[in-house]
């Protein structure tokens, strides 16, 4: 049956993995004191819909891991138990193993059987708690003296009869596993549970065959010998029940038939009255609408059923599938950045055209002209919905922290909320995945060195529970993610004084913002313990890095007792980037327009010179560094008189400049090409473009700029 | 003509497998996702048999049962349910609503067409 199956493997893998990941999303949203129904019946539903497909392609364990959580959330679901936090913790855990044991049938990683097993226990102790006996929820084998009616619910009465049951087991598994010690001991065990008999028992024999005649339940069995043989080589069989029994219900739901058909005499048949009398995977129900007429033969006797589980693991295929959801297709990633590119080209393409019709008589070429500026539209408008293909929401990231949150917080025993601001705001695919790692590490770094305490925070007139908030939202051209907790925000005497130790330029004078910024220094800690989260200072200056290597930039504001925010301001794309074009004497550069504040002429007296530091502008009460870029690199430019040119205000990280220009050209949407992987790396351009007369004209690393110039002026 | 089958599940892998299994063995196959897209579609189609999973949001199959044999033109056609949902309550449950008969998950795309095969041939 599996081959057929294997088809079907990747939808599966796919669909549990959402399914797990809105399991996940639900437990951690549960409210414990006031479980919301709904989320309730999500999560069993997750659960249920996994444990079915996990069957159907014969994923054993994960049927068995699946069932344990369904039996325990059902009974949450349906009131007969109390949702506690340790039991939230449990589903976690299951969740855990459950994406384990489907990463193992993926063929990336290994599930381990121990962590299954643990969890196993800890959710049948939770759905002991209500029943009481020993009824284990699994398989349940029971066996109803009288034949009519058998339409049964599971009282009381049909359990405890259920636990005084015997049952014949017959059990096999290779011998190779095992070494004589675990021989005997295992051997020992299952005397205890009942009426051991070697059928195949010996050091010579390849497999094992024994017949067990108890009243455990097959769970409680197969506990017994999953700690010592491989569950997948282990095959339990129910041979017969040894009470005089008219008909039996087994929930066949946990057991998979055989594949072997004809070890089932009589694999299937319909029943004269009643629903429900059978160890049959189906039925029908007679006098219903269209219930076949041949109901008799398949009369079903008892005794002769014979039901194993399906133990084999059928090994991992990567099959793609050809049965594409009506809603999405699934396209390489490749394809689409083969597609970005052409794009680019053909925005290149379009703006050469652009360029030379500006030259021909608008009157003689009217038509051309129109038709030029509808090809213009056109172009933005693909442009734009090629690139918004790369796009995903954020949420993508955002979804895995609110349980980074939850286990860190019990972790360090703080009480903390976590709120999500503008998870839709979407974002380059690229820039999703790199941004997952600095992200995390700024949260567990606002968890660890932030939130105070629960006492400390009472004590200081702050909710016992702190609240870290992560927003997302476009910004001009840009992403902005700002992690933001109501903790005990940044100090910066500490800071300095740390900074000072450490050797750092810094001075008492220094504004916040560049405070703040210290703490992004490589091997820079204030956190008076090292704690196994944070506070080793190892991390803050890598994510820095990071995100100054995707185009990005970090501030941060803090007030101390209030709190701190940490903004990353992220490109929303890194293919294409909105840019002024400007002249430096032959030359043009383009100057990323996120950065730009205005751009005016300046008065000769509004020019200052500062010895040795070079030249100030005054602009709006502000004196700004001149950052001359015919300087910066080596041009003559039209004049050198700062009066002639243009001034272009930047603003990067914290700090603003004026850029002297000689003119500005105009605005453009530049596809970016990389200087490095053509050229090599030069200081201060951050890339290259193709203009549309076909020059290249580079791309400022504006930041490097506007930070260069202020530390000179310094 | 192909005999025309309405299959509901939640779950887009085991959709995915009826219709394969279906298709191959010659069958008209119409998805629905869960009840309420059922019951639209059942409106829209006329279907010679209905394979329903029980637990699906929105509207369960039990009340897409009760819904379907409502209508008219299917208060004779052959609805079988799909379930994993163990013990009788669940199946009583679906004889009270008007179920043909039941099929347990999981089940092997032989069984499946067997099953078929004995309400429609």
């Amino acid at each position: 049956m599996s081959s057929d199956l294997e088809q079907f493997y990747e939808v599966f893998f796919e669909e549990s993995s959402e399914l797990l990941a809105e399991m996940e999303a639900c437990l951690l949203g549960l409210d414990v004191n006031s479980p919301d129904m709904e989320d309730m019946n999500a999560i069993f539903r997750a659960a249920h819909s996994i444990k079915g497909g996990a069957g159907t392609f014969g994923f054993t364990d994960m049927t068995e891991m699946t069932h344990m959580l369904e039996t325990l959330l059902d009974k949450l679901r349906k009131g007969e138990l109390e949702v506690r936090s340790e039991m939230i913790d449990a589903f976690l855990k299951a969740g855990d193993v459950i994406k384990d044991q489907l990463a193992g049938h993926r063929g990336d990683g290994e599930a381990d059987p121990a962590a299954a097993v643990a969890v196993c226990e800890e959710l049948s102790k939770f759905s002991e708690e209500v029943s009481g006996a020993a009824e284990m929820p699994a398989v349940e084998v029971k066996v109803s003296a009288e034949s009519a009616p058998p339409v049964a619910k599971l009282t009381e009465d049909n359990v405890s009869i259920s636990t005084t049951e015997r049952t014949v087991f017959l059990i096999e598994f290779p011998n190779s596993e095992l070494n004589e010690k675990v021989r005997s001991n295992l051997l020992s065990n299952l005397s205890e549970m009942g009426q051991l008999e070697k059928l195949v028992f010996g050091e010579t024999e390849s497999r094992s065959k024994l017949r067990l005649i108890t009243d455990s339940t097959e769970e409680n069995v197969w506990e017994v010998l999953a700690f010592v043989v491989d569950p997948t080589n282990l095959i339990i069989e129910i041979e017969a029940l040894t009470k005089d029994s008219a008909s039996m219900q087994l929930s066949a739901d946990k057991l998979a038939v055989g594949a072997d058909e004809s070890e089932l005499e009589e694999p299937y048949g319909f029943f004269p009255d009643a629903p429900g009398n059978t160890t049959k995977p189906y039925g029908f129900f007679p006098g219903s609408p269209a219930a076949p007429a041949d109901t008799k033969d398949d009369e079903v006797k008892p005794g002769n059923c014979k039901v194993s589980i399906n133990n084999k693991n059928t090994s991992s295929a990567r099959v793609s599938t050809n049965f594409a959801e009506t809603s999405s297709i699934r396209v390489s990633i490749e394809k689409v950045d083969q597609m970005i590119n052409l794009v680019g080209e053909l925005v290149i393409t379009q703006a050469m055209l652009a360029q030379t019709a500006s030259e021909v008589d608008p009157v003689v070429f009217e038509k051309l002209l129109s038709g030029l500026n509808q090809l213009e539209r056109n172009t933005r408008d693909l442009q734009e919905s090629v690139m918004s293909i790369r796009m995903l929401p954020i949420s993508f990231v955002f979804s895995r922290f609110p349980r980074v949150v939850r286990d860190l917080a019990s972790k360090l025993n703080k009480q903390i909320e976590l709120k999500q601001v503008g998870e839709g705001t979407e974002l380059d695919k690229g820039l999703i995945e790199k941004i997952a790692d600095p992200l995390t590490h700024l949260i567990r770094n606002s968890l660890d060195h932030g939130v105070e305490m629960p006492d400390v925070r009472i004590a200081a007139g702050k909710p016992a529970q702190g609240t870290i908030t992560l927003r997302a939202f476009h910004q001009g051209g840009s992403i902005v993610i700002e992690v933001g907790d109501d903790g005990a925000g940044l100090n910066r005497e500490k800071i300095l004084a740390k900074a000072k130790e450490r050797g750092l330029p810094v001075h008492d004078g220094m504004p916040d913002s560049e405070v703040w910024m210290l703490i992004f220094e490589a091997g820079f800690s204030t956190a008076a313990v090292v704690t196994d989260v944070s506070g080793r200072g190892v991390g803050m200056d890598v994510v820095k890095r990071n995100i100054s290597a995707m185009g990005g930039r970090v501030e941060i504001e803090s007030a101390l007792g209030i709190g701190t925010r940490i903004s990353v301001r992220l490109p929303l794309t890194l293919a294409i980037l909105d840019g002024l074009s400007v002249g430096v004497g032959d030359q043009m550069f383009i100057v990323p327009l996120t950065y730009i504040i205005e751009s005016l002429q300046p008065t000769a007296k509004d020019i200052k010179s500062v010895s040795g530091r070079g030249r100030v502008v005054q602009v709006r009460g502000e004196y700004l560094p001149v950052v001359a870029l015919h300087e910066v690199f080596n041009l003559r430019p039209i004049s050198e008189e700062i009066h002639d040119g243009i001034l272009v205000i930047l603003e990067a990280e914290g700090h603003k400049a004026a850029m002297l220009v000689d003119t500005l050209i105009g605005q453009h949407q530049v596809v970016i090409k990389s200087l490095e992987s053509n050229y090599r790396r030069v200081q201060g351009v951050s890339g290259a473009t193709i203009m549309g007369d076909g020059k290249v004209a580079l791309i400022l690393d504006t930041a490097a700029l506007v930070t260069s110039s202020y530390k000179e002026s310094v | 003509m192909a005999k025309k089958i309405l299959a509901v599940d939640d779950s887009a892998s085991i959709r995915q497998m009826l219709t394969f299994t279906l298709k191959g063995a010659g069958y008209d196959v119409i998805e629905a996702v869960d009840g309420q897209d059922a019951l639209d579609k059942a409106n829209s189609h006329k279907v010679n048999l209905v394979l329903t999973d029980i637990n699906m949001p929105r509207m369960d199959g039990l009340q897409l049962l009760e819904m379907l044999r409502r209508l008219s033109h299917y208060k004779s056609v052959p609805i079988l349910m799909l379930t994993t949902e163990s013990g009788d309550d669940m199946k009583a449950k679906g004889k009270e609503a008007g179920a043909t008969g039941w099929l347990v998950k999981p089940f092997d795309p032989k069984r499946l067409l067997e099953v078929i095969g004995k309400v429609i041939g």
